[in-house]
C-alpha cells in the first residue's frame, strides 16, 4: 500500500524545546507481552440465544467470523433470517408480561447478577473481544469490558427507582426491544443496549455485527448463569439482512440502533407510520478545537485519545483537527513527535496502542478516502511503521493543510486518519465546528473555564469534552444533534428510550396482550 | 455427651474494630427472662471515640466514586445474603417473629443494602440539576455529603431498622456513628460483623450498643458531629437534644411519631437528602 515515508507536515513554526541528547540512557524496545488467549475455548459450539436456549439458525446457515488481526477463521455463528427473527420476536413477547411485572427490584437484581458475571469473567471477554474486534487488548481489559460491567451495574439501581427517572409516576416498559448494535465496541454496545432495556421492564432482541458476534454469544452464557428468564434477551446473529427482519418486524415495538447514518435514515424511514419507538446513535464527524492558550502536551494527548484510540473506530472520534492558527506548526510538530511512539500491532500485547481495522472492507473504505485526501490536496503524514503480514492494517495517519470542503474534512472515515485545519477567532471555530450535517461530539482545549462554557453552548453537538476526550460513563448521556442520530444512552435520560409514561391519554402503543402476536 | 457451643462476646464496632467499652460496662440482654448475653455499654468516651473514627474516615469515603461506593454497599447485601440464616434466627429471637415473618424482615433487609446501593450514582441526577440563571453563568448545584452523622436506631426493629437508618447515612459519603436499639443491640453487633467483612473502609460505620438516654446527649452535643437522626426516639419528646444540637447547628431528622413499619421499600432518596448540603457552582462564560 502506501509506500511513502514519513514526512512531516511542511511549516517550521516555533521550535519546540531543544532536545537534550540524552547519551547515558539506552533506549530499550518494548518485548512481546502477549496476553494467553487460553482463557477463552474457541472450539465451543456457537449458537444463538433465543427464549432461552441455544438454537442454530432454522435454515442451518452459518457465517465466519475472522480474527481482523490475523484473518484467522475464529468461529462459525448461526446466520439468522425472518423465521429466526421471528421465533425471537415471539420469545421475547412471551417473556414480557412477566417481566414487566416483576417488581423493579428484583429485576434489578438480575442485572446486578449480570454486572458481577461480567467483572468476574473480565479477562475471557476482553480476549475474546480484542479476538474478534482487532482492538488492543488494553483497551478491551482497561475500558470495554468494565465499562460494560459498569453499565449493567448502574442501571441495575433504576430498575425499582423508575418513579425518579422523570416520566412521572409508575411509567411503564415500551414493550419489546429490537436493537442493532455495531462492531466497534461489541459488548460495550449490547450492555448500553440491554441494560437500560431490561431495567425500564422492556424485553430484546438484539443483533450483534456480523463481523463481531461472538462475546455476544458469550453474554448469552452470562444471562443464563444469572438466571434471567427465558425470552428476556434474545441473541440472533446475521448481517444486514436479520437487522432488516427486526426492523420490519410488527411484533417490535421499539428499535435502538448504533451505526451508520445512511442505515439510521433508513430506520427511520422503514417504520414510518408503525408508531414504533425509535432511537439513532449514528455517525460523527466531531471537532476538537485547539485554543492558543490550551496546555499543548496535554492537549496533544487528548488528541491522540481522540482520533488513535479504537483504531478510530469511534462514532465519536475527534475526527477534525481545529488548530488555532499561531499554534498549528507546535501543536503538529509535538502531534507528530508523540504519534512516532504509537505501537501498532498484535492487539494481544498489553503494549500495543493501535490494533487490526476490524474488517477487509472497513480497511477499504479508509484507504479510498485516504487517498481522496492528497488528490484534493491535502499534505499526508503517516506513522513509520512495519505492519504485520497477514490482517488488515492501516498507519496512524494525518493530514495537514485540509480544505473544509475536502471530503476528508466532511466524511466519516472511521479510522486512524486525523484532518487538521485552522481557525483565527472562536467564532471561526464554532463556525467550522458546526460545518457538518453530523453533532454527535466535540473537543475544547484551553486553559480559560468561561471560553470552554462559551464555545460549549454554541456548539451543536451531543456530547462536548473540554480538555479530555472520548471519556464514557453509564451514568452521563451520550447521543447526538442532527444528523448523528436521536435519543440518548446513559444516565437518566438515557431512560426515557425505554419509558412511557403510566396512565396517557393518548398511549403511544396499544396495551399489549399477553400472548405472542404477529407471527409473520 | 452433648457439646457445649461456644458463645459470643458482643462487642462495640469503632473504626472498623471491635472493642469493648472503654468503660468496661456491660448490661443484661435476656428475652422472656432468660439470659442472651452481655452488652457492651458504650460511654461517653467510646462515643468520642466513634466520632474521631467516623471524622478520619469520612473524607476518601466521600472522595470514592459513587461507582465505588455503589459497589461496596452492594458487596454488604451479598455479605448479608450469605449469612442470612444466622440474622433470621437473631431477628425471630430479638423481635418474637415466627420464622416467616423474621424471613421477609431479613430479606428485606438485604434489598434494601441493593436499593441504597443504586442510589449512590444516581442522587445527584435526581436531586442536582443545571439552573438557567439569568446572566451568562454555568450555575449548578448537586448534593454532597454533610459529614458525620450520629444515629439514633429504631428501638424495635433491630436489623432492618438499624439497616434503614445506617445505609441511606452512606449512600453520599457521610460516616456514621449509630447507637443500636437498646434492648435489642445483638443484630447490629452482628451487622458489625458483616460491615467488617464487606469493603466498608473502617470508621465509616461505627456502631455502639448501650443506654440511649445517656449516649444521645452526648452525640447531639458533640462539637464534631454534623446531623442527628432522632428515629430512636420515635413518639418522644426530643427537644432537649433538638436544643444540643443546635450549639453547632447540626441537621436534624426528627423523631416520628411511631416506629414506622419497615418492610415495605422507603418512599424516595428523602433520608439520604437529610444528611446532604446542596452545592451550587458559579461559572462564567464568555471568550
Amino acid at each position: 500500500m502506501d509506500s511513502e515515508k514519513a514526512t512531516r507536515p511542511s511549516g517550521h513554526g516555533p521550535q519546540p524545546e531543544a532536545t537534550v541528547p540524552d547519551m547515558i540512557t539506552p533506549t530499550w524496545d518494548y518485548a512481546p507481552a502477549p496476553e494467553a488467549r487460553d482463557v477463552i475455548d474457541l472450539g465451543r459450539d456457537w449458537r444463538m440465544f433465543i427464549g432461552g436456549d441455544f438454537v442454530e439458525a432454522a435454515a442451518g446457515d452459518r457465517f465466519p467470523s475472522v480474527n481482523p488481526a490475523t484473518e484467522e477463521v475464529l468461529a462459525e455463528v448461526p446466520l439468522a433470517t425472518e423465521v429466526d427473527v421471528d421465533r425471537a420476536v415471539a420469545a421475547a413477547t412471551s417473556a414480557l408480561p412477566t417481566w414487566q411485572a416483576t417488581p423493579g427490584h428484583e429485576r434489578g437484581k438480575y442485572l446486578y447478577r449480570i454486572a458481577r458475571l461480567l467483572q468476574e469473567r473480565a479477562r475471557e471477554f476482553a480476549v475474546l473481544e480484542t479476538l474478534d474486534n482487532g482492538k488492543p487488548i488494553r483497551e478491551t481489559r482497561d475500558v470495554d469490558i468494565p465499562l460494560a460491567a459498569a453499565h449493567f451495574f448502574y442501571h441495575a439501581g433504576w430498575a425499582d427507582k423508575l418513579d425518579w427517572a422523570g416520566m412521572g409516576p409508575s411509567p411503564r416498559p415500551i414493550g419489546v426491544a429490537g436493537q442493532i448494535i455495531p462492531w466497534n465496541f461489541p459488548l460495550l454496545m449490547l450492555s448500553w443496549k440491554i441494560a437500560p432495556a431490561l431495567a425500564c421492564g422492556n424485553t430484546v432482541v438484539i443483533k450483534p455485527a456480523e463481523t463481531t458476534p461472538l462475546t455476544a454469544l458469550l453474554f448469552a452464557e452470562v444471562c443464563q448463569q444469572a438466571d434471567l428468564p427465558a425470552g428476556v434477551v434474545n441473541i440472533v446473529t446475521g448481517a444486514g439482512q436479520t437487522g432488516s427482519a427486526i426492523v420490519d418486524h410488527p411484533g417490535v415495538d421499539k428499535i435502538a440502533f448504533t451505526g451508520s447514518t445512511a442505515v439510521g435514515k433508513g430506520i427511520q424511514r422503514a417504520v414510518a407510520g408503525s408508531g414504533k419507538r425509535v432511537t439513532l446513535e449514528l455517525g460523527g464527524k466531531a471537532a476538537n478545537i485547539i485554543f492558543d492558550d490550551a496546555a499543548i502536551d496535554q492537549a496533544v494527548e487528548g488528541i491522540v485519545d481522540g482520533i488513535f484510540f479504537n483504531q478510530g473506530h469511534v462514532c465519536c472520534a475527534g475526527s477534525r483537527l481545529l488548530i488555532q492558527e499561531n499554534v498549528h506548526d507546535l501543536v503538529v510538530d509535538k502531534l507528530t513527535t508523540r504519534l512516532a511512539t504509537l505501537k501498532v500491532g498484535d492487539p494481544l500485547d498489553k503494549n500495543t496502542d493501535l490494533g487490526a481495522i476490524n474488517s477487509a472492507v472497513q480497511l477499504e473504505r479508509i484507504r479510498s478516502l485516504t487517498d481522496t485526501g492528497e488528490t484534493e490536496g491535502a499534505d499526508r503524514w503517516e506513522l513509520d511503521c512495519e505492519l504485520p503480514e497477514r490482517g488488515f492494517w492501516f498507519r496512524p495517519t494525518v493530514f495537514t493543510n485540509v480544505a473544509v470542503n475536502a471530503r476528508i474534512a466532511r466524511e466519516e472515515i472511521f479510522g486512524p486518519v486525523l484532518s487538521v485545519m485552522t481557525f483565527r477567532t472562536p467564532q471561526e471555530a464554532i463556525a467550522k465546528a458546526n460545518n457538518t450535517p453530523y453533532g454527535l461530539s466535540a473537543g475544547i482545549w484551553t486553559e480559560k473555564g468561561s471560553r470552554i462554557l462559551k464555545v460549549a453552548d454554541q456548539l451543536r453537538a451531543g456530547v462536548v469534552w473540554a480538555n479530555t476526550f472520548n471519556r464514557f460513563d453509564p451514568t452521563s448521556p451520550f447521543g447526538g444533534y442532527k444528523e448523528s442520530g436521536f435519543g440518548r444512552e446513559g444516565g437518566r435520560h438515557g431512560l426515557s428510550a425505554y419509558l412511557q409514561p403510566s396512565q396517557s391519554a393518548h398511549p403511544e402503543q396499544p396495551e399489549r396482550s399477553a400472548a405472542p402476536e404477529a407471527q409473520a | 455427651m452433648t457439646r457445649l457451643d461456644v458463645r459470643k462476646t458482643y462487642k462495640l464496632f469503632i473504626g472498623g474494630a471491635f472493642p469493648r467499652s472503654e468503660s468496661g460496662r456491660t448490661y443484661v440482654i435476656a428475652r422472656n427472662g432468660t439470659f442472651v448475653a452481655n452488652a457492651a455499654r458504650a460511654s461517653r468516651k467510646d462515643v468520642r471515640d466513634a466520632v474521631r473514627a467516623a471524622r478520619t474516615a469520612q473524607p476518601s469515603w466521600a472522595a470514592a466514586t459513587a461507582y465505588n461506593r455503589g459497589q461496596v454497599i452492594y458487596r454488604v447485601a451479598e455479605m448479608l445474603e450469605a449469612r442470612r440464616d444466622q440474622f433470621i434466627s437473631e431477628v425471630a429471637g430479638a423481635e418474637g417473629l415466627d420464622h416467616r415473618d423474621a424471613s421477609s424482615n431479613v430479606d428485606a433487609a438485604i434489598d434494601r443494602w441493593v436499593w441504597y446501593a443504586g442510589w449512590t450514582d444516581k442522587i445527584a441526577q435526581v436531586a442536582g440539576n443545571l439552573n438557567p440563571v439569568a446572566g451568562p453563568y454555568f450555575n449548578l448545584s448537586g448534593p454532597e455529603p454533610t459529614g458525620v452523622v450520629g444515629a439514633l436506631a429504631p428501638q424495635q426493629s433491630s436489623l432492618l431498622g438499624f439497616i434503614d437508618v445506617v445505609a441511606p447515612i452512606i449512600v453520599t459519603g457521610n460516616s456514621v456513628v449509630a447507637v443500636a436499639s437498646q434492648d435489642r443491640p445483638l443484630a447490629a453487633v452482628m451487622l458489625a460483623e458483616v460491615l467488617a467483612t464487606s469493603d466498608i473502609p473502617p470508621g465509616v460505620v461505627n456502631i455502639l450498643t448501650g443506654h440511649i438516654d445517656e449516649l444521645a446527649p452526648v452525640i447531639a452535643s458533640h462539637q464534631d458531629v454534623n446531623a442527628i437522626d432522632l428515629t430512636g426516639y420515635a413518639g418522644q419528646d426530643t427537644t432537649e437534644l433538638e436544643v444540643a444540637a443546635a450549639g453547632n447547628l447540626k441537621r436534624v431528622l426528627p423523631a416520628p411519631a411511631t416506629e414506622a413499619s419497615h418492610v415495605a421499600l422507603p418512599d424516595g432518596p428523602r433520608r439520604i437528602l437529610a444528611f446532604c448540603e446542596t452545592k451550587t457552582v458559579w461559572h462564567p462564560k464568555g471568550w
